[in-house]
Formats: C-alpha cells, sequence, structure tokens
C-alpha cells in the first residue's frame, strides 16, 4: 500500500474502502423479521436513498445505523461521525437554536461552528430564537444545521422533508443537494418519495422483505428535471420496482407541484423547475 | 388580561370604572354591607366583629410585634417542612424516575403511601415527636414531599421520547442527558407539583399549630377562641390566606422565569 502520487481529492474521497459496510444484519421484533441477512455498502460521499413500502424495514436499517436500536446480529461497520435528521425536527424546546445546534460539540470554538452552521442553512437570523417559535421549515433547518455541525461522514435522513409544505420541501430538497456538496457526507435518505429520490441520489436502494431487492444507480446529471427523458425513465423503472402501477397512480394522484407548474407552462421542452433552480431558495 | 376585559366592556357599554375597580365592587359592596349590618346591630359581634374592629385588631397585633413574632414561627416551621418535603419528594422522584430498578424498590411503596391522609398522622406524630416543633415540620413534609414526588416522577417519564432520541445522538454523557434534557423536560410538572405542595403545607401547618402550640399563627387563633376574639381569628385567617396568595405568587414568578421558552411566555 504505497502511495506514490499526493493525494488530490479530500480524504474522504480518496479512501475507496465504504464508509459504511453492512452484512448480513438480522433483526427480529418477536415472531415477525424485520431485517432479513441484509447487507449494504456505502461509499464515501455517496447520496443514496432508500425506498420501499411502509413495514419494508427501511426505518429500522436507518435506526441501526444511527446505534438508536440495540446492536442486532450481522456485522456492522459504521464512522464515528454520524448523524441524523429525523422527520420531526426534534429540537430541544427549552434550549435556544444556537444552543441546540451545539449540544455535545466538544470544541472550544462550538459557538462559532454553531453559528457557521446555521448561516449555511440560512437561519443566523434565529440563532437565539426559542424552538416553539420557528416555523415547519425553520425547525427542519435548524435540525440539519445540527447534523451539519458534527462534520459527519454519514448523514442519516429519516424522511426530512415529509412533513413540510410542498414548496418548503423543494426548498430543503435544495439545501440538501448544496450542503452535500459543499461536504460531501455519505447520505442515506430513508423516503416514500421516487421523484425525491431522483432528484437528489446516485443510487436507489429499494428494500422489501427485509431484504435489499434492488439497487439502481441514478446516473442523471446534475441539476435534475422531472421532465427530462432519463428521470422519466428511471421513474418508471422505480415505481415499478415498488409494485406500483403507474398509469393507475397517474389516474389517480395528482401531479407533483413542479410537473405542474411545467404543464402550465408554453416553454418547449417541458420547462420544469429544475432541482438546480430550487438550489439557490430566497433562504 | 385587563386589556381585553376593558375592550369588552367598552365594546358593550361604557362604564366609565376602570376594570380592576369593577372587579372589585361586589367585594366592596359586600363590606361595606358587612360593616353597616354590625353597626346597626343585625350582626352580633360575638359571632362576627365588623370589617373596622378586624382592621384595628390586626393594628393592634402589628403594633405590638405579636403578629409578627408568631408570623416568622409559622414561616420558619413551613420553611424546615418544605425543605424537608421537597427535597425528600425531589430525591425519590430523581431516583424512580431515572432508573427502573429505583422505579421498582421506591415507586410501589410511596403510592400505597400517598393515599394515606397523612393528617391523620398527627396523634402518632405526637407520641414519636412530642409537642415540640418536629411533629408539625415532619407533618408538613410530610404532606409536601407526595405532590412533589407524583408530579416529578411523571415530569421525568413524559419528557417528549422522540426529543432524547435525537438528543442521544449526539454524544451526550448520561449526566449530560439527564442534567441539559430530563430535568428540565420535567421542571414544568416539578413547579405543578410545588403549587401543590405549598398548599399542602400551609393545611398541615394550620393543623399542626393548633395541637399543643405555644406559638405560631395557628396558636394565635386558638388561644383567640378562648378570649372570645373573632377580630383575631379572622386576622390569623386572612393571614393563611395572604400567605398562601404569596406563595403561589413566588411559584408564578419562578414559571415565568424559569419556563420562557414556552409560548405562553414568549413575546416577540
Amino acid at each position: 500500500m504505497s502511495h506514490a502520487l499526493p493525494r488530490i481529492s479530500t480524504p474522504s474521497q480518496s479512501d475507496t474502502r465504504p464508509v459504511v459496510s453492512v452484512r448480513g444484519l438480522v433483526r427480529n421484533f418477536g415472531a415477525v423479521t424485520v431485517l432479513d441477512g441484509l447487507s449494504l455498502d456505502l461509499q464515501p460521499g455517496s447520496f443514496t436513498a432508500l425506498l420501499g413500502r411502509s413495514g419494508c424495514g427501511k426505518s429500522t436499517l436507518l435506526r441501526t445505523l444511527a446505534r438508536l436500536d440495540p446492536a442486532p446480529e450481522g456485522a456492522v461497520q459504521l464512522p464515528d461521525e454520524r448523524a441524523v435528521v429525523f422527520q420531526e425536527p426534534r429540537l430541544v424546546p427549552w434550549m435556544r437554536v444556537l444552543r441546540n445546534v451545539t449540544l455535545g460539540l466538544r470544541h472550544a470554538d462550538a459557538e462559532a461552528r454553531g453559528l457557521a452552521a446555521l448561516a449555511e442553512v440560512g437561519l443566523s437570523h434565529r440563532a437565539h430564537a426559542w424552538p416553539l417559535t420557528l416555523s415547519g421549515g425553520e425547525a427542519q433547518r435548524a435540525a440539519l444545521a445540527r447534523a451539519l455541525v458534527r462534520e459527519p461522514r454519514l448523514l442519516l435522513l429519516d424522511e426530512p422533508f415529509a412533513a413540510l409544505d410542498a414548496l418548503t420541501r423543494l426548498r430543503m430538497q435544495a439545501l440538501v443537494e448544496t450542503l452535500w456538496h459543499a461536504h460531501a457526507p455519505a447520505v442515506l435518505l430513508v423516503t416514500h418519495d421516487v421523484d425525491e429520490a431522483l432528484l437528489l441520489a446516485d443510487r436507489a436502494v429499494m428494500m422489501a422483505n427485509g431484504r435489499i431487492a434492488a439497487d439502481i444507480p441514478i446516473p442523471l446529471t446534475r441539476p435534475r428535471r422531472h421532465g427530462d427523458p432519463g428521470f422519466i425513465a428511471l421513474r418508471s423503472r422505480l415505481l415499478a420496482e415498488l409494485g406500483v402501477d403507474e398509469e393507475h397512480l397517474a389516474a389517480r394522484e395528482p401531479q407533483p407541484v413542479e410537473t405542474r407548474a411545467a404543464g402550465a407552462n408554453p416553454a418547449p421542452g417541458g420547462f420544469a423547475l429544475p432541482a438546480g433552480a430550487a438550489a439557490a431558495p430566497s433562504l | 388580561m385587563t386589556a381585553v376585559t376593558a375592550t369588552r366592556g367598552t365594546g358593550r357599554r361604557s362604564l366609565p370604572l376602570p376594570a380592576g375597580l369593577r372587579r372589585c365592587a361586589v367585594p366592596l359592596a359586600l363590606l361595606v354591607l358587612w360593616q353597616a349590618s354590625v353597626g346597626l346591630g343585625w350582626i352580633s359581634t360575638r359571632s362576627v366583629p365588623s370589617p373596622s374592629q378586624i382592621l384595628s385588631a390586626f393594628w393592634e397585633l402589628t403594633v405590638s410585634g405579636e403578629l409578627a413574632v408568631h408570623l416568622l414561627v409559622s414561616l420558619a416551621r413551613v420553611s424546615a417542612g418544605l425543605a424537608i418535603g421537597v427535597s425528600a419528594g425531589t430525591v425519590c422522584a430523581l431516583i424512580a424516575g431515572l432508573s427502573r430498578r429505583g422505579e421498582d424498590a421506591l415507586d410501589a411503596l410511596l403510592q400505597m403511601l400517598r393515599t394515606l391522609p397523612h393528617l391523620a398522622l398527627v396523634p402518632l406524630f405526637i407520641l414519636w415527636f412530642g409537642i415540640g416543633e418536629t411533629p408539625k415540620i415532619a407533618l408538613v413534609a410530610l404532606g409536601t414531599a407526595f405532590p412533589i414526588y407524583l408530579n416529578l416522577f411523571a415530569g421525568i417519564r413524559t419528557v417528549d421520547a422522540k426529543v432524547v432520541e435525537a438528543v442521544s445522538t449526539l454524544g451526550l454523557t448520561r449526566w449530560e442527558l439527564i442534567a441539559q434534557v430530563i430535568l428540565p423536560g420535567a421542571l414544568p410538572a416539578f413547579l405543578t407539583g410545588l403549587r401543590y405542595a405549598l398548599g399542602v403545607a400551609w393545611l398541615s401547618l394550620v393543623v399542626g399549630e393548633q395541637i399543643n402550640a405555644s406559638s405560631g399563627i395557628g396558636y394565635l387563633a386558638m388561644t383567640a377562641r378562648e378570649f372570645l376574639r373573632t377580630d383575631v381569628i379572622i386576622v390569623a385567617l386572612i393571614v393563611y390566606a395572604i400567605l398562601g396568595l404569596l406563595a403561589d405568587l413566588i411559584v408564578r414568578v419562578i414559571e415565568r422565569s424559569t419556563l420562557v421558552w414556552r409560548p405562553a411566555f414568549i413575546k416577540e
């Protein structure tokens, strides 16, 4: 193992060993097997979406990777630098936003780091606010800052946009993408939303019956657009993997906001609101 | 709050009186009626003294320094009893609230004991502790320990589990987690317990001071009975009421300063 060439990229990217390595993970709740010999590797700096129906075990996998559940059967290798963002912001209500962000930090300059993280998520002006005075989007951005300030090598996102309104969700998705570009943690995003996975992730992992049912790369260029042919093709494939009949779905479910906007726009080529456009939100 | 009442009042029909005065109107009218009916001889001063008599008795007791002496004695008893009761209740709640083994050891016992009306222990306390200060303080301590225990225990156990889970991923030690998240989260419940405890404390004191006491507000009332001084008895009652109100006010002030993060207290 001798490297003659100097390392150009950041250490986390030059290291080709997976940042997360899971082998033969088994977890039972009584008689029910939730994780059934699951194996998964995550590369440093990769963005992986974890999809699956309710009850397929994806939340259990995330909780295992966050070490929130007791150690299961099987081998799990994790980096020490982990951070989790949940569906709810889960801020401590009696600590101001900045204190929430710096909670547990051992650095002497914790406060400066916290302020920097809040600036990155566009929440500097709320640093000294009480969490219960924040809007849903602001609170979730504070939660993101709390995760970011720990400089995680693994960022676990448990449906972090599910409880937000459509417009706030778009901004948050763009923010997460920006932060991922800037800090390059390995991200595991648990989501129900195929479009969200296609907007953000490089890889979609589908879970079913406690195992990885499909592992699909998403080689789309960024910024991504809902109307792109590659996007549409992958969307069909992911939905098919989830066992969703797309035509049936289109008849029943309302279109996502951004596709509706595209439909109303007469510009040729279906000028959908691209992920890149949302990447510069008016925070 | 007064502003709201005032706006509502002017909305209906304009009354020239300020809101605070209007709220006092009925009690004041009753006082005047009371004074008049005693003055006109409708009510015997033996059973009910007039407000002016009470006021002069109050003045007498204050000037002679008697009231202050008894008040200090009572306050000392309540403070000592509260300090012991609140400490014991808090320690038990922390032990039972923070560990499963502690709960197994303490909770069943304390839940059984709390069903006992603690004032019924007076005869036993006299036999155990004699007739000095100890039984009175013990009565206050016993009465106040339970509301503190019950509320703080429940408060510790009902701290938002999701928040605790999220914080547990942030690398705090167990003690940091307890000190910074769990205990502050249980504080509102503790203060509720403290309010109850203060009420129980005065009640215990009233009972305790009427048995074998040689000083204190309760003693003042009991000796006044022997001399048919209804005015002094009522002065003692008023002092109890004022002390109760003051105690409640103190808890309110503590709540206001420690629970600033709650939406009800936030002014932005």
